[in-house]
């Protein structure tokens, strides 16, 4: 019999204080995620120093709650894995040390996770994965495109050249005046709305699978302040509506174009900004007419930050014989390609 | 009995190890070096060079601030998942005091211990050792040299020994408001001693570890603002 691998997760790298345990890199044994969403609302964004602070409150709350709903003990564990970033630095660091601290303690081998990567293997929970594939990612920080011809293999074939999607809502929720965090806000109020305002699309030269939001989100901006200057208004709806469409037709577009370069077998949604209802839709009804390829959505508590999808990518990277000594610090830059 | 000590709440990043009566070892560098790169190495190198293994570990004592707020939080997150995932007791013992406790062990008078916290302002309080065991006059607090100075000058009669890596930041300050009433410690008292963080924390009952948070002495400047900008009164 085959001895199950059980890894523990730890994420910090942003506003939520999350310890996660998974069975044989694809099951979730435990899942807690501690958001601080409401501490952050009354600033309009999360604040990195109140961040930190809420972590080392929370830290081993949250770590002695997952040992509990997986009915584990450390001794338990094959290993920990723990996001090394991207992030907010100060924010990642309590997750490092508390994962540095475990693994010094009792003896458990560490394993560095990219925050990237875990979103991606957020989708290993759901099913397995198919080789190559692709995966759009789209949250607050990022944007790409991440092509993967095998486990643990990360080549980003597109990013973004300034802001991230989830930036872009952010920035248009504040124009609207709707409260933070204003992607679910937009989201929702495009679902009522119609895309009647033409707003720019960023393709970009020919060929590329680069991103660019920032003239959508100035152009937004502008229409807002124009219309105001002549005494109109636009209906926040179609304003929401038109937005969405601009981010969405550039997403969607691109990650059908990348899918047939790279002939995947798998299409992976992975970031908080899966979350949203207009893409998801937008990409199931494209990808309904290639039955060649698996269109993978995660279920939204797997979308937004957790430390399954960490825990789970560390599963891979425990098994391609990555690990991290004592001196594992936070890496606010990380690159995705580093333990290729 | 063996107890770890971990201080990495300023510059200074200190470890030490003390079983009975006895400092097994001690490291401490002072240097602007990343805490979180270094800690845990020194931790694993000294308890590796005094033969000791986590599981012997009967308490974790840690300096909780003031400080640097990124640099205290990485001692205190080390210290509560050490203490907590090996069941053992966590104590938190002030920054400021274990600067005044080895510098001050047997002066006649009240320490000051100071960090330097930017535009003329210092973290301090005031200690004094009473039949050989420290005792605080004055809470920690962050303040203008100056203001803390008038305020000695006027309340305190006796010597005051200040001490600190950041004392040549603030000594012309000290010594015009206070004169040869402020007596000043040797360069090699300055740092932390760990084994002292280790003996202040000895005696102590351990902490609720889950609730163990550092003492940052100021809030975070956006709850300041906010709680400005809302009308309301500012503590701590
Ligand atoms: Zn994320």
């Amino acid at each position: 019999m085959i001895k199950d691998q059980w890894i523990m997760g730890i994420e910090t790298s942003c506003d939520e204080t999350a310890v996660a345990i998974i069975k044989n890199g694809r099951e979730i044994a435990a899942n807690v995620v501690a958001s601080q969403i409401e501490s952050h609302k009354r600033f309009g964004g999360v604040v990195p120093e109140i961040a930190s602070r809420h972590h080392v409150e929370q830290i081993t709350v949250i770590i002695e709650e997952a040992l509990k709903e997986a009915n584990l003990t450390l001794s338990d564990l094959d290993a920990i894995a723990v996001t090394e970033g991207p992030g907010l630095v100060g924010a990642l660091l309590i997750g490092v040390n508390a994962a540095k601290a475990l693994a010094f303690a009792h003896s458990i081998p560490l394993v560095p996770v990219h925050h990237i990567a875990g979103h991606i293997y957020a989708n290993r929970l759901v099913t397995e994965l198919t080789f190559p594939l692709l995966s759009l990612v789209v949250s607050g920080g990022h944007t790409e495109l991440v092509y993967m011809k095998e486990q643990g293999h990360f080549e980003v074939i597109g990013e973004t050249r300034d802001d991230a999607a989830g930036e872009a809502y952010d920035k248009v929720a504040r124009t609207l005046k709707l409260p933070y965090p204003g992607g679910p806000h937009i989201d929702r109020l495009a679902q009522d709305g119609r895309d009647t305002l033409d707003l720019p699309r960023a393709w970009l030269e020919e060929g590329s699978y680069d991103f660019s939001f920032s003239g959508l989100k100035s152009a937004v901006i502008n229409t807002v302040h124009n219309a105001e200057q002549r005494g109109e208004t636009i209906a926040p709806e179609d304003l929401a509506a038109s937005f969405q469409e601009s981010v969405i037709e550039v997403l969607v577009k691109k990650t059908i174009k990348a899918t047939d370069e790279y002939k995947v077998k798998q299409v992976l949604l992975a970031g908080g900004v899966a979350a949203n209802k207009g893409l998801r839709r937008t990409l199931e009804k494209a990808f309904s007419e290639k039955n060649d390829i698996e269109l993978v959505i995660p279920p939204l508590n797997l979308c937004t930050d957790n430390a399954a999808m960490i825990a789970a990518a560390g599963s891979i990277m425990f098994e391609k014989g990555i690990r991290a000594d004592l001196s594992l610090n936070a890496n606010p830059g990380l690159d995705i390609e580093l333990y290729n | 009995m063996t107890i770890l000590a971990i201080d990495t709440s300023n510059y200074p990043l200190g470890v030490a190890l003390i079983e009975d009566n006895q400092v097994l070892g001690e490291y401490i560098t002072n240097l602007k070096k990343n805490h979180s790169i270094r800690i845990m190495p020194a931790i694993q190198t000294l308890m590796k060079d005094c033969e000791r293994v986590p599981a012997q570990l009967t308490k974790i004592v840690v300096a909780k601030g003031p400080g640097s707020y990124t640099g205290v939080r990485i001692g205190v997150t080390i210290a509560k998942t050490m203490a907590w995932s090996l069941k053992i007791p966590l104590v938190g013992i002030s920054s400021l005091e274990v600067i005044a406790a080895g510098a001050g062990r047997y002066f006649d008078g009240y320490i000051s211990p100071l960090v330097d916290a930017r535009r003329g302002q210092v973290y301090t309080g005031l200690y004094q050792y009473q039949s050989g065991v420290l005792t605080i006059a004055k809470e920690d607090r962050l303040v203008l040299s100056a203001d803390w100075t008038a305020a000695l000058k006027e309340e305190i009669k006796k010597p005051i020994l200040f001490v600190g890596n950041d004392l040549p930041l603030h000594r012309d300050v000290i010594e015009a408001a206070l004169g040869s009433q402020a007596k000043f410690a040797a360069i090699t008292e300055y740092n932390p001693r760990p084994a002292e963080l280790a003996f202040l924390g000895k005696d102590k009952q351990g902490e609720d570890i889950h609730s163990f948070v550092p003492n940052y002495i100021r809030l975070a400047e956006a709850e300041a603002k906010w709680l400005e900008a809302n009308g309301k009164t500012i503590k701590g």
